[in-house]
């Protein structure tokens, strides 16, 4: 399972890591906004994505609608502090898979991203 | 600076503390801010634009935000190093995000944050904005949240009434 983390923190790329090992995922890249993530993406191939909404550089929800312009079915998953309900839709729209809210506890995001691969049947 | 802007900034930053390292936050009396002296030597700094305009910053001792800063990463860095400002911009962040959906209005953005460290250093903010001051305990030591915000239409009718 190979997972790539788009956000522009470091710290925030650090959490989102340990808990991805904890739950047994090792093979992780990470891109620190939309258009390094999308140079990244074609040799990497990831399996899934996490991905932040406001970046420098490229945002989160302009790598979601141009990946998807050739990448249907890779699980996206936004996880940002964007919390209103019309930014949660607009992210749906675009193509995002599931949606976490930050600040969150690394049992919400276990959870999301253990549902997330269930839903999209490439979980283990 | 009407209340009902600096209770989401209170939710917030109880929110954001006890949900990422269980930090609990007591929250003082706010108060107007008077000059532009930063309150500590770490400040993180977001600029907020769209139908709200203004500055939110996270101010805090160099040594609280040290002890913050290692509760939140579970690494020590030093405090001129890359990783110690992006946690503290990651902190700002997470809370002006969370205040601006408790706003519940549409049109309202947050910068990326920017990070100042060093004593003395001033923070100017839009001028005719108040900005008033959180002071928040913590076990870690005391911070300080400045909110200066005001409403896009209030900056529209200073500039008409200045024209005038």
């Amino acid at each position: 399972m190979k997972i790539l983390l788009i956000d522009d923190s470091k710290t925030m790329r650090n959490i989102q890591k340990s808990v991805l090992k904890q739950l047994g995922y090792t093979e992780i890249e990470e891109a620190c906004d939309g258009q390094d993530a999308l140079s990244k993406i074609g040799a990497f191939n990831p399996d899934l994505c996490l991905v932040d909404w406001n970046m420098p550089v490229m945002d989160g929800l302009t790598f979601v609608t141009t990946f998807r312009q050739t990448n249907k079915t890779t699980p996206l998953i936004m996880v940002t502090t964007e919390a209103e309900k019309s930014r949660v839709i607009e992210a749906i729209k675009a193509g995002v898979n599931n949606y976490v809210v930050k600040p969150f506890t690394p049992d919400l995001l276990s959870e999301r991203i253990t549902e997330t691969l269930a839903k999209c049947s490439v979980g283990s | 600076m009407d209340a009902n802007m600096i209770t989401p900034f209170v939710n917030a930053i109880q929110n954001v503390f006890s949900t990422m390292f269980q930090l609990p936050v007591e929250i003082g009396e706010p108060r107007l801010k008077t000059n532009r002296k930063a309150t500590h030597d770490v400040s993180g700094i977001i600029g907020v634009s769209g139908v709200m305009t203004g500055t939110i910053v996270l101010s805090m001792p160099l040594e609280a935000a040290g002890s913050i800063i290692t509760l939140f990463t579970g690494e020590e860095f030093e405090a001129d190093s890359d990783d110690f400002a992006d946690a503290v911009g990651e902190l700002v962040n997470m809370i002006s995000g969370n205040a601006k959906a408790e706003f519940q209005r549409k049109g309202v953005s947050i910068s990326c944050p920017s990070v100042v460290i060093g004593a003395d250093h001033t923070i100017a903010v839009q001028s005719g904005t108040p900005c008033v001051l959180i002071p928040c305990s913590t076990d870690c030591g005391e911070v300080v949240l400045e909110v200066a915000l005001r409403e896009a239409e209030a900056e529209a009718e200073v500039s008409t009434s200045v024209a005038a």
